[in-house]
């Protein structure tokens, strides 16, 4: 039975399991299926807090006919004062053989929580934009990337 | 392999309370570790894992970089001008190798 499985797991897939299995034993199994290392990467940084799903403006392509230069861009709309600002940005991907793309860290003089990169993609997935404020609340929105061409090498 | 070479643009002039974009960007591989040369080698994991940039020597700026930003990594960012300073940018790549650039910019 197992050899059977085996044939079928595409070499995408076994990279998955082994992300999994250095993350946590109990998800891999799934992660065959149902890729959600992001989704654990989200639980490991907030450590299990509320995330609050908001409509943060995460602005990624719908569609990404070369998934090695995928423009990726957030605007998070906040008075950036002592009392009130966003601490940290993370970008997560579900669908990359790691789930973790960047974190940014804003410091009040900068008068915006905005920032532009390009990032790669390895097949059709969802982006998390993960945002964590200065009074320890956490907020997060996702957007689905088609990804024609992957650009992640494997 | 070409040159690593940063490129950075700040205006040069910006008003007070101004929020100014200020765009960079790095000539650099970004070697994944998980693609393949010619004969069919792995290319050892390369790339520009932190980025920081300060104003005045204080830090205002950082991002941490992984294997999913594309080559070349662009990154833009905004900033509030107050005064009259100097940004600088430091890139630090997995060899501990470190890329500096600094520009000024005038507050009027």
């Amino acid at each position: 039975m197992k050899q059977i499985k085996m044939k079928i797991i595409s070499r995408r897939n076994v990279l998955y399991l082994l992300g999994g299995a250095t993350g946590s034993v109990l998800f891999s199994k799934y992660s065959l299926s149902k890729p959600n290392l992001a989704l654990n990467k989200i639980n490991e940084i907030s450590k299990n807090a509320k995330v609050n799903e908001v409509d943060l403006f995460l602005d990624v392509p719908e569609i990404a006919e070369n998934g090695n230069q995928v423009k990726v861009s957030f605007d998070i709309e906040s008075p950036m004062t002592e009392e009130d600002f966003v601490k940290t940005v993370y970008i997560l991907a579900d669908g990359n053989p790691a789930p973790n793309v960047a974190k940014f860290s804003f410091t009040t003089d900068m008068g915006a929580c905005s920032a532009t990169t390009r990032m790669r993609l390895s097949k059709t997935q969802n982006i998390y934009l993960l945002a964590e404020y200065n009074n320890g609340n956490f907020a997060m929105t996702k957007s689905k990337v088609k990804v024609t061409i992957g650009g992640c090498g494997g | 392999m070409s040159k690593i070479k940063p490129r950075g643009k700040v205006p040069k002039t910006a008003s007070v309370d101004e929020i100014i974009e200020i765009k960079t960007l790095i000539r650099h591989p970004m070697h994944s570790g998980r693609m393949k040369d010619k004969d069919g080698k792995k290319i050892p994991k390369r790339i520009i894992n932190k980025f920081l940039v300060k104003f005045n020597g204080k830090q205002v700026f950082g991002m941490d970089l992984e294997p999913s930003i594309s080559t070349n990594p662009y990154i833009a960012f905004p900033f509030k001008a107050k005064k009259t300073g100097t940004f600088d940018f430091e890139w630090t790549d997995d060899n501990g190798d470190k890329y500096n650039m600094s520009r000024k910019m005038t507050v009027s």
